[in-house]
């Protein structure tokens, strides 16, 4: 018999989910950025303001991004009022959102555990969770012997170097097939007759006063009513070309998986302290991720002794990790602004619209976000859930200081 | 991993260093006559390069002393080191 072609046996390529269409001479909206957040504000677009002419552009392919790159922790349990707000809307969205997409994301409602290591985590913790409970969101302090009953595997023996004292417990917090949701936010985005177009940077703008008029890109020139940036660790790359100052700082952050394992991990469990954060995945790998690389870094990877602490802290923390396998780690892009809070909506240009500095924590919020700037975006006017995380808030002063419950060292 | 050149000390495991982000940036001339918008710009505005970044390091531990680097952000590469009293090098 002789060899077979390699290949000749795969079956035919499945239908493809979205078209690839050529880029038109103009639209009324165009997203720079199709990841998450570039997808879900096109998806919202056209469900809840029947706007369609709308363009997604994309440098690379759709949702390659930060959106490939993520741990997909969803939660809500933010500090702040303005945080707790916008992160619920999202998680709301994400309850309803297979139904919404018609499309699989395996959202698993399986909890979150932030767990307090020192008498200043517990009293944070403490507040914290007070802080959501006033704000409608499910949250409880658990004692460490309820901690081991909700996730046996973590350590909380009290003879380890940070033992853990407490956590605070989400229970609808979860995790969700990241590509799944891109995928889903896509399909419906181009079943409205939105254009997902990608392989096509942006390389400058054409602008008008204090309009900006079109989109240069590595396919034409496009026209554009409106222009909206969700391009996140890119952020700078396109203020700096329209002449406006953004303060994010833009970091790697890396992650990883382990080899898959029999499911041994029931929930997510984060800690600040220790520092890592860790889940199990559908298919069985632990994910898990910790604090940016400390430098400023646009190249999609970081140092591996950064990989190390961070298994060094899971190992401490989940001591039946310790013989698992290393498959594979890789680095996101995040755009991460002084205060670890977002900066979402007008800009110096009329028609142009900013969303970006969601840091390390973007992926939760993406249904939330997708719909909260479509309203900004079709009414000309901040929805109330982005209109505290404006960029003039570095000006006024109205920080909204989330470095506690974004949970990511930085 | 990585090795950065200390002025003072030579070549060191990146592990030794500590980061202090973008460099010549000075104190303003005159603090009492600046608006809000200038004070916001100095204290949270910071030039985020892709490419060729001049940049602050610690050497936090090993000599403790600081110093400024041109080093490139996409690459992480740096390009070259260089006393904090000296002027920014002009790059190409």
């Amino acid at each position: 018999m002789s060899p077979r072609t390699p290949g000749a046996d795969l079956p035919e390529h499945p239908d493809f989910l979205w078209r690839s269409p050529e880029p038109k001479r103009s639209y009324d909206v165009v997203l720079v950025g199709g990841g998450g957040h570039g997808l879900a504000t096109a998806h919202y677009l056209a469900k809840n303001h029947g706007i369609t002419n709308v363009a997604v552009l994309e440098k690379g392919w759709l949702a390659g991004g930060n959106m490939a790159r993520n741990t997909t922790i969803i939660r809500s349990n933010y500090l702040w009022d303005e945080s707790s707000a916008i992160y619920e809307h999202a998680l709301k969205l994400w309850e309803g959102l297979e139904e919404d997409l018609g499309y699989p994301i395996l959202f698993s409602q399986r909890g979150v555990l932030n767990l307090a290591h020192t008498l200043q985590d517990v009293r944070d913790s403490v507040r914290r969770v007070e802080a959501n409970k006033l704000n409608g969101i499910d949250a409880e302090w658990l004692e460490p012997d309820e901690v081991r009953k909700i996730c046996p595997v973590v350590n909380t023996s009290a003879d380890i170097r940070y033992p853990v004292l407490g956590a605070t417990y989400q229970p609808r917090a979860g995790i969700a097939k990241h590509d799944y949701v891109a995928w889903g936010f896509a399909r419906r985005a181009d079943e409205a007759g939105i254009d997902l177009i990608q392989d096509c940077a942006v390389t400058g703008f054409a602008t008008d006063g204090n309009r900006v008029t079109g989109v240069h890109t590595t396919r034409g020139t496009i026209a554009a009513g409106k222009v909206a940036l969700c391009a996140a660790g890119h952020t700078s790359v396109l203020t700096d070309m329209l002449g406006i100052r953004v303060p994010v700082q833009s970091h790697p952050l890396q992650a990883l998986v382990s080899e898959l394992l029999e499911p041994v991990h029931p929930t997510v469990v984060m800690s600040n302290a220790v520092h890592v954060y860790v889940s199990q995945a559908h298919k069985g790998e632990l994910v898990m991720g910790a604090g940016v690389d400390s430098y400023n870094g646009y190249g999609q990877r970081g140092a591996f002794h950064i990989i190390e602490r961070q298994m060094a802290a899971a190992v401490e923390l989940f001591p039946v990790f310790a013989r698992a396998h290393l498959l594979r780690t890789w680095g996101g892009i995040v755009d991460v602004s002084p205060d670890a809070s977002p900066i979402v909506g007008r800009t110096p240009y009329d028609n142009l619209y900013l969303n970006c500095g969601w840091g390390t924590g973007g992926f939760k919020a993406t249904p939330g976000i997708g719909s909260a700037l479509a309203h900004t975006i079709a009414h000309d006017e901040p929805h109330p859930y982005v209109a505290p995380f404006s960029l003039d808030r570095f000006v006024t002063g109205a920080l909204v200081d989330e470095h506690g419950a974004a949970a990511v060292a930085h | 991993m990585q090795l950065i050149e200390c002025p003072w000390c030579g070549p060191r495991e990146e592990v030794e260093f500590s980061y202090g982000g973008q460099a010549h940036v000075p104190y303003p001339d005159d603090p009492g006559g600046l608006s809000d918008e200038e004070w916001a710009h100095y204290v949270f505005f910071r030039d985020n390069t892709k490419g060729r970044f001049a940049e602050r390091w610690n050497h936090s531990i090993g000599c403790r002393r600081w110093f400024n680097a041109i080093r490139d952000t996409a690459t992480y590469r740096f390009e070259r080191v260089y006393r904090l009293d000296d002027p920014k090098p002009v790059t190409p």
